[in-house]
This record gives C-alpha cells, sequence and structure tokens, in this order.
C-alpha cells in the first residue's frame, strides 16, 4: 500500500486549482505544438523549457506545465500523421502507415478518435507501469557505483546508436560530438578551463538548451526553406467525429498487448518511443498475418503503434527518473527541464524529492485524462490551426526560439552559437547523422566522465576495475550486443516505407 | 559518396585537432596528471575511428538541394547571425519585424504575406511576452547609438570583434 500512500502525496501535490490550470494549458499547448508539422514533442518542449524558467514557477508548477506539454505532443503528433501523412516525430512514422490510408477512405474522424483512445490507453497502463517499476529500479540503482554508472551511459549510446539509426559509425560519432562539446568548460576538479581556445564566454560550457533548440528548431527553418512550405496545406478532409466504439472494442486486445510491447521497449535505455511503435505494429501485424490487412487502412493498425508510442514514452521515464538515463530524444530534453530545475534524476531523487516524483506521476495521470476529455470533443480545432501556413508558423517559432534563449542569459553569444547549432542540425540530418546522440552526449558528457573518474581514483589506475562487478559485465555485455546486433538484424527487421500517394 | 567522404575527412581533422587540445589540458597537483584528460582523448580516439570507418563505407548522396536553395539559406544564416547581434542594441520589435519577415519570404516568396506576417509576429510576440507572460525586461525597445550599433556589428566581423 505504499504505491497509494506515495500516489495520495503526488496528488495533493498536483491537484491544486493552479497546476490543474496549468496542466490544461499545457494539455492545450502541447497537442497543438504536436499537431503542427514540423514541430515535434522534442523540439516543442526544448523552445518552452528557456521560457518556463524565466516565468519564474516553483519546481512542481514548471515539471506538470511541461510533462502536459510533453503527453499533448504525443497526443497532437498523430493528428498531422494521419491526415496530413506527415509524422511529426520518429516514432509517428508508424501511424501513418494505415491511419493515413484509412482517413482516404473518408473514416478520417473513426482514425483519429480511435488513436486518441489507443494513446490514452498507452499512456495510461504505462504510467500504472511506471508507479509499480520505477520504486523497485530505485532500489537495485543504490548497488550502482562508478563502473556500473559508466557501463549504463555507454549502454544508453549503444543502444540509441545500435537501434534508432541506420548507420552506427555515424550514430557513435554524433554520441562523440556530444561528449566532446560536453568537456569544453572549466573542469569541475581541477578547476582549469579545458577546450576553451581561451574564448571567455565557453567558460561555462555550452548549455545544452542552446544545443537542442538549435538543432531541433532552427534547424527545421532551413528544411522548410528548402521544400519552400509544401506540404503543410490540408491533405484529407474531415467531416463529423463520432465515437466508433465499435472499433474501439475490436481493437481492445491490439491496445492492451501494444502497451506492454512498447512499455518493455520505453525501459531499455537508449531505445525509446521509436522502437516501441515499430515493434507494436509489427508483432500485430504478424498476429493478424496476411488477412489482417495492416497498411491497407485497419482499425488495428492506428491502435497499435499509437498505444505502442504513448506506453513507450512512458516506459522511457522509469530509467530516466531512477538512473538519469533517458531512453529516447523526447525524454532527454525532459531530463534537460528536471537539469534545469536543479532536480538530479537518480535513485535518490525517489527517497529525497518524493514529492517532486510522485507529483510528475499524479501529473502525468491528470494530463492522461485531461488530454482524452480534450481530444474526443475538440479535434475539429486542432485540426483547424493545422492549417497555420509554413511562412508564419516557422519565423514565429524561430523568434520565439531567440527570445527563449536570450532570456537565459543575455548573451548574443548563445544566439550565435544557437544558429550555429542549427546549420549542423540540417547539414547531420541531411547526411543521415542523427542528432539526438549529440544531445544525450552534452546532457550526459559530464556525469560519464565523473564516474569513469571515480572509477579511476578508486582503483588506482587500474581499468580492470570497470569490469569488476557483476552488474558492470552484464551492461558492458548489453551495450556490445545492443551496438553490434542491429548490424545483423537490419535485413531481417527491415522497416516499413511511408505510404505515398 | 562523395558527401560522407568530404564529412568524415572534417571530421577526422576535427578528431586529430580534438586530441592535440586535450593533451594540452591544463592540470594541477589537486586533480592529477592524466584524469582531466583521459575522457577527452577516449572521445577523440572514438570518433576518430568512426570517421575513418564512414570514409571507408560511405552512404549514398542525400538529395542536396539546387544552388538557388542553398543562396537562400546563406541569407537566411546571415539574418539570422545579424538579428542575434542586434537584439541586444535595438530591443526587440524592429529586428524582429524585419528578420521575420525575411525568414517568411524564404520560405514562401510572395512580398505582401512576407511583410505582413513580419509585423505580425513581431507585433504579436511583443504582446505576448511582454504582458501575457510579464517577461517586458527581455523583448524591451531601445533606441540605439550609432557607436553601439557599430560596437555589435564588429561582433561578426573576425578579428575586429569581441
Amino acid at each position: 500500500m505504499d504505491i497509494l500512500a506515495n500516489l495520495a502525496l503526488g496528488f495533493s501535490v498536483a491537484l491544486s486549482p493552479f497546476t490543474l490550470f496549468l496542466a490544461v494549458c499545457g494539455c492545450f499547448l502541447g497537442t497543438i505544438i504536436g499537431a503542427l508539422p514540423g514541430l515535434g514533442p522534442s523540439n516543442g518542449v526544448a523552445i518552452l523549457i528557456p521560457i518556463t524558467f524565466t516565468l519564474g514557477l516553483d519546481a512542481t508548477s514548471a515539471l506538470v506545465l511541461m510533462t502536459a506539454v510533453y503527453y499533448g505532443a504525443m497526443y497532437g503528433g498523430r493528428i498531422s500523421s494521419i491526415l496530413l501523412n506527415i509524422p511529426g516525430d520518429e516514432p509517428a512514422l508508424m501511424t501513418t502507415l494505415d491511419g493515413y490510408p484509412m482517413a482516404k477512405q473518408g473514416r478520417a474522424g473513426d482514425a483519429l478518435v480511435l488513436s486518441g483512445v489507443a494513446s490514452f490507453v498507452g499512456a495510461l497502463l504505462a504510467t500504472v507501469g511506471l508507479m509499480l517499476l520505477a520504486p523497485t529500479l530505485a532500489r537495485v540503482a543504490f548497488f550502482f557505483g562508478p563502473a556500473e554508472y559508466f557501463a549504463l551511459y555507454l549502454l544508453a549510446f549503444c543502444t540509441l546508436g545500435g537501434m534508432a539509426s541506420n548507420n552506427q559509425a555515424k550514430a557513435a560519432l554524433a554520441a562523440c560530438m556530444g561528449l566532446g562539446i560536453a568537456m569544453i568548460g572549466v573542469d569541475s576538479s581541477s578547476g582549469l578551463p579545458r577546450l576553451t581556445g581561451g574564448n571567455l564566454h565557453l567558460f561555462d560550457g555550452i548549455d545544452f538548451l542552446v544545443a537542442i533548440v538549435g538543432l531541433f528548431a532552427i534547424a527545421e527553418v532551413f528544411f522548410f526553406i528548402e521544400s519552400h512550405g509544401k506540404g503543410s496545406s490540408i491533405g484529407v478532409k474531415l467531416d463529423k467525429v463520432r465515437i466508433p466504439w465499435k472499433d474501439i472494442m475490436s481493437t481492445k486486445w491490439t491496445m492492451l498487448r501494444a502497451s506492454g510491447v512498447g512499455f518493455v521497449a520505453g525501459i531499455l535505455p537508449g531505445a525509446g518511443a521509436s522502437l516501441g511503435s515499430f515493434l507494436a505494429y509489427m508483432s500485430e501485424k504478424s498476429i493478424a498475418g496476411e488477412k489482417g490487412g495492416f497498411g491497407t487502412g485497419v482499425p488495428k493498425g492506428v491502435a497499435a503503434p499509437e498505444a505502442g508510442n504513448n506506453s513507450a514514452a512512458g516506459g522511457a521515464l522509469v530509467p530516466m527518473l531512477t538512473l538519469g538515463v533517458p531512453g529516447s530524444g523526447t525524454t532527454a530534453v525532459l531530463l534537460a527541464l528536471l537539469m534545469t530545475l536543479n532536480i538530479t534524476p537518480g535513485p535518490t531523487l525517489f527517497t529525497e524529492r518524493a514529492d517532486v516524483v510522485w507529483g510528475l506521476i499524479a501529473s502525468l495521470l491528470i494530463a492522461n485524462f485531461v488530454l482524452l476529455l480534450m481530444n474526443v470533443p475538440m479535434v475539429k480545432i486542432f485540426v483547424k490551426i493545422l492549417s497555420v501556413p509554413a511562412w508564419v508558423l516557422l519565423p514565429g517559432v524561430t523568434m520565439i526560439s531567440f527570445v527563449g534563449i536570450y532570456s537565459l542569459s543575455g548573451s548574443y553569444f548563445d544566439l550565435l552559437l544557437m544558429v550555429g547549432f542549427g546549420v549542423l542540425g540540417y547539414v547531420l540530418r541531411k547526411l543521415d547523422v542523427p542528432t539526438v546522440p549529440i544531445i544525450l552526449g552534452i546532457l550526459l558528457g559530464g556525469k560519464m566522465e565523473d564516474a569513469l573518474r571515480r572509477a579511476m581514483t578508486l582503483s588506482d589506475g587500474d581499468p580492470t576495475y570497470l569490469f569488476s562487478s557483476p552488474i558492470a559485465i552484464g551492461l558492458w555485455v548489453a551495450a556490445i550486443a545492443g551496438f553490434v546486433a542491429p548490424m545483423f538484424l537490419r535485413n531481417i527487421l527491415k522497416k516499413p516505407q511511408a505510404v505515398t500517394d | 559518396m562523395a558527401s560522407d567522404r568530404i564529412f568524415s575527412l572534417v571530421c577526422l581533422i576535427t578528431a586529430v585537432a580534438y586530441i592535440a587540445a586535450a593533451t594540452q589540458i591544463q592540470t594541477n597537483p589537486f586533480s592529477g596528471e592524466f584524469l582531466p584528460k583521459l575522457f577527452p582523448l577516449m572521445i577523440g580516439g572514438v570518433a576518430a575511428l568512426c570517421s575513418l570507418t564512414i570514409m571507408f563505407r560511405p552512404d549514398p548522396d542525400p538529395n542536396w538541394p539546387p544552388a538557388r536553395t542553398w543562396g537562400a539559406m546563406a541569407v537566411a544564416v546571415l539574418v539570422l547571425c545579424v538579428y542575434a547581434v542586434m537584439i541586444t542594441p535595438l530591443g526587440f520589435i524592429l529586428p524582429t519585424a524585419i528578420a521575420a519577415g525575411i525568414l517568411s519570404y524564404q520560405i514562401s516568396p510572395r512580398v505582401k504575406p512576407a511583410i505582413l506576417s513580419g509585423i505580425g509576429l513581431s507585433l504579436g510576440l511583443f504582446v505576448l511576452f511582454k504582458f501575457a507572460l510579464g517577461l517586458g525586461n527581455i523583448v524591451a525597445y531601445k533606441v540605439p547609438t550609432a557607436a553601439k550599433l557599430w560596437d555589435a556589428l564588429t561582433i561578426l566581423i573576425p578579428f575586429v570583434g569581441h
């Protein structure tokens, strides 16, 4: 009954009228951010972090607001996937496979409501899973020493590189870029500057928010300049919206199975939501067999990836909260938020800042119900927002990013750096180099080095100390397997191509 | 093929430079001679290895945009850089209207909507930030002097600015 008592504590934190108001605002804003093509959960949350910070909200309020935005963006992503065939982010790709054909058959409203319900089921089950699993994992995490933490960070980079990208070398290179950037600045233990090139602006290091907003939001502007904003008009008209009870009932087992698959995929550090929606879709496809008609617009093909995606997003919070290792791009951004609020995730978070953790979990549950209630009747309003033209939207997003980053330090240097990251992000994404490992590298670089240094100090410079415990060896094996195995599995587990008209 | 080769060469040179810079890291007796250098050296080594792998096994070339689009993007980068240094001496409204207008024109080349979206975004965001979110100190408008403007612009010129 520990959980119930903790949950009561969480709700007592998260259920004040003000935080409820913030949750509703966040859900609304998040759904819009997710629905707008070119603005996914990662860059949406990234742009809002500095602004929330400047507003001077306390830690709990800021956390409630941003998690509501995060969940809202996950919900909203499906609107542009289904109506426009444009996935807002990587995991939403799977929803386009059956969602867009279903919308073309004139069942856009059904597909939207069904995916909303599937998202709700996935997210709700994942939040329950998070409540059950996270405290247990937090207890295990107390056995982690510096050697284990070093191996764990390595595992995150390896699985991220192995599963989420097409070329291991490029993913590893991206991780090195992030880690390399994290080393810049004054060294915490010697107090001397490292790799700054004598530039005073770099003594503080490079703020991860500058990199996140640059790589995700500013880079998007260049993609829109390249495409001249094409493909942002309404593809499929939406007529009546009714609740398709029949489809919901017929897909209930699909949703439950997909939530389970997605949650497990989300827990793996570094694997994240893309893998969750992919595995959920593929497993349902093989259960349904040839007659299932996956890819032609069947309700199960819409429900499975949405439930998997949202449940993976919840599962990704387990390693993020207990070990401080995010499982996906968006959770990395959420970790950035926690670090901005001076909350350090890790096993001690559950004992020392129980109000924050359980407040977060309670606000996730609240956000879930708000989103379900908001999404079914208001889906038409969100669809209207899709018709905001790119030539207003993208300049607006850029200007908001500038104000946000400017509010961090009031220095032109951060702004120039952000533009530089934007250019870098464009070139890297063109070359098929994933940008999420860079963010993860900048976020985790300092901690990974700390773990290595402590391990070396404890063992007097003996490198075998890194492999000295069973947990560490297990993590090393998992890391190597996670990096190498996808090379051989790539031909078997081929990602389905997006539908084209 | 060629894009990946050039990219990996740039990365390799950067990685080698990074390793060279890492060996020069200052140390003091308290931090030890080796520890502050260890992790940067490891990162540089792995990065160099990855660059070599990409060089020998490059992916097919992506679809690069035509030269005109590159021009448009270069203009966009320049506008953003000038905007970045001008926001301090000029305040929010005027630079935002100009920068947003130009960006809008680069995405969809029609003059009138671009001007309108520039002015609309600038005033709309000003009202949003100042009155709704109370961030008036960030989006204040200022009357600049010529010297301050020149000071800001020199930041962008190598070896002249600070």
